[in-house]
């Protein structure tokens, strides 16, 4: 029985919107409209073009250039060139890397609660019988709308030691008081939760999208031969989510490595007293902006680009083996 | 337990949800609501109140006061005329610009467009903090430091926007009408502002939006190159709070609060359509 909803999901396997949108512009490439003055594009594209140019793209370029110098920015004329000197002292940097783990320690106890979560979300607003549809769609998008900042100040109070709301239900269930600013794996858990509720319900429509693109056919095909609920999530719906999971997955770690606000608010700049929250972007932000280090704070940009592209590059490599697998 | 739901939609191969489905839901909204009514809960209380155990659970009569401490702190009415300001211009910006250049990609034949897309695109996956330095820098020397501008002209583009209204049009303006609109002699800006415009607004509006709120809620940036309190975005403003005094719950939470009921309120008017931009993939995260 299960054999034959894999089967049927096989035979009746609907390309997940994100493998459409990917398809779709290729075919379409080549021929825009033959009877329009092609020449227009140039005047169409120069606005977006040339303010890119000069704030998106020059500013990048710079960044590389400035990563190569000392800096002081109270006297623009002292900038030395100390040459691959900010990247060798950023690998025997211990603070550095103390960032990286708890970026990548963040982002593990937001990304697994978060997906699971999404994912269940999801598969019980795809059922049809569900009723109010729109009104808990709409519910769900609330927490994703407001600013991190504010989100991340509300936290801080329901987090509190001594007089938080977190603490009362803790110490209700008979357990001691937790000092989620000062203790370094209940307060990256308190961090993770700050995101986890801003990103759930906006990924559990993500989710929905992909979910609504399943043919009902198997559903139908999958009843007529019995399987519960489970079986019906692990065979029929699950298998279609490939794709939709890695994008979720490249775009939160893009996002988990630009975590920023959330540490500052709980721990100040140095994310901390022992630097226990201090993420990527966060100690970019003490090394340029507190310290006015310029030069070291390019070089940590160029050390999160790297660490991005990297990501990115396996997460693509993944999602193409996957790919091949599912049109063998 | 059955009558409730007796007259749902017949969905064959549907198991129906059950009372546990709802008691999710349920519970989701409650986790998502909570923390803004906890919010003005808070910003209504005195200290006593919220220095107690048990907490209480519910507004205290404070609220017009606590207000009040935070416009002896800073101009808030003045802090978010300034953001909504930027916000709307950003948004009109963002819109026309990656309209007219996302028409261009998607409709218009042009030596260097593919090289030109893939640029664009290949840009998207630099993360915004690599640029921010220089960008410090770029801004001081144009002698922005301090002023909106600095919020505006480097946010009137996005590679995100181009993109994504390229996808836009490709999909939902079809070739055979615009082929018909230029016979009749009218000229391409003519059929990209009286065609293809009317035809993606819905999609566009949606664009602006998430503009607007994005520009609304940033932070890292508004920080670091205003100083003077008349020029103070919202989130400047509550970041100011949190500065000014020895952890004041009530007064900071004042500001969230002020920094966040109008967005509250737009969502409850553009809510659904917000919904199904994301349900779209309009945003990227």
């Amino acid at each position: 029985m299960t054999q034959e909803a894999t089967k049927g999901s096989r035979i009746f396997a609907a390309p997940s919107p994100w493998k459409t949108k990917q398809k779709k512009p290729k075919a379409q490439k080549a021929n825009g409209v033959r009877s329009l003055n092609g020449r227009w594009a140039y005047l169409f594209t120069a606005p977006f073009f040339v303010m890119f140019l000069i704030f998106g793209l020059l500013p990048v370029i710079y960044s590389v250039y400035i990563a190569f110098y000392s800096w002081d920015p109270l006297d623009p004329t002292y900038q030395v060139f100390v040459g691959t000197d900010n990247f060798i002292r950023l690998w025997h940097d211990e603070n550095f890397w103390n960032s990286v783990r708890n970026t990548f320690s963040i982002w593990g106890f937001s990304t697994f609660p978060q997906m699971a979560m999404a994912i269940g979300l999801a598969s019980i607003l795809r059922n049809p019988t569900l009723r109010a549809k729109t009104l808990w769609r709409t519910i769900l998008l609330v927490p994703n709308i407001t600013s991190v900042l504010a989100v991340a100040i509300i936290f801080q109070q329901l987090f509190g030691r001594d007089y938080g709301l977190i603490n009362w239900v803790i110490g209700l269930m008979g357990f001691d008081n937790i000092d989620f600013q000062e203790q370094a794996i209940p307060g990256q858990i308190a961090i993770a939760t700050m995101i986890t509720w801003r990103w759930v319900g906006y990924n559990a429509l993500i989710f929905l999208a992909a979910m609504l693109a399943i043919p009902n056919e198997l559903y139908e095909s999958a009843s007529i031969d019995g399987a519960g609920r489970w079986q019906t999530f692990r065979y029929v719906t699950l298998p279609q989510l490939k794709n939709t999971i890695t994008f979720v997955l490249i775009v939160g770690t893009i996002g988990g490595l630009q975590v920023f606000a959330e540490p500052l608010v709980f721990g100040s700049a140095t994310g901390g007293s022992d630097r226990q929250f201090s993420t990527l972007t966060l100690y970019l932000f003490e090394q340029a902006f507190t310290n006015i280090n310029w030069g070291y704070g390019a070089a940590i940009g160029i050390a999160i680009t790297i660490i991005v592209l990297v990501i990115s590059a396996i997460n693509f490599a993944i999602t193409r083996r996957l790919a091949s697998e599912d049109s063998r | 337990m059955k009558m409730p739901f007796a007259r749902a939609n017949f969905a064959p191969g549907w198991h129906r949800v059950r009372i546990g489905g709802y008691l999710s839901l349920g519970l989701i909204t409650f986790i998502s609501v909570f923390p803004f009514y906890w919010m003005f809960v808070v910003a209504s209380s005195g200290t006593e109140e919220i220095s107690k155990m048990p907490p209480s659970l519910t507004p205290g009569p404070r609220f017009m006061t606590v207000i009040g401490h935070v416009y002896e702190v800073v101009d808030f009415t003045r802090a978010l005329l300034n953001t909504a300001f930027v916000g709307v211009t950003v948004a009109i910006a963002q819109v026309l610009f990656s309209a007219l250049a996302g028409f261009a990609f998607a409709k218009l034949n042009f030596r260097g467009r593919r090289f030109m897309i893939l640029f664009v695109i290949g840009t998207m996956m630099l993360p915004s903090q690599l640029g921010i330095i220089p960008l410090f820098i770029m801004v001081s020397k144009l002698g922005w430091i301090d002023s909106l501008t600095a919020l505006i002209v480097p946010a009137l583009v996005a590679a995100f926007g181009v993109f994504w209204m390229r996808q836009v049009i490709d999909a939902q303006v079809p070739n055979e009408l615009l082929e018909a609109a230029s016979i009749d002699q009218a000229g391409v800006l003519r059929v990209f502002w009286h065609v293809v415009l009317p035809i993606i607004r819905q999609s566009a509006f949606v664009l602006g939006l998430f503009t607007f709120l994005a520009s609304w809620n940033d932070f890292l940036w508004p920080t670091l190159v205003l100083t003077s309190p008349s020029n103070f975005t919202a989130q400047v403003a509550v970041n100011q709070l949190k500065a000014s005094y020895v952890l004041d719950y009530a007064l900071n939470l004042g500001g969230a609060f002020m920094a966040t009921a109008p967005l509250l309120l737009l969502f409850v008017i553009v809510g659904r359509k917000l919904v199904q931009g994301v349900m779209d993939g309009a945003v990227k995260g």
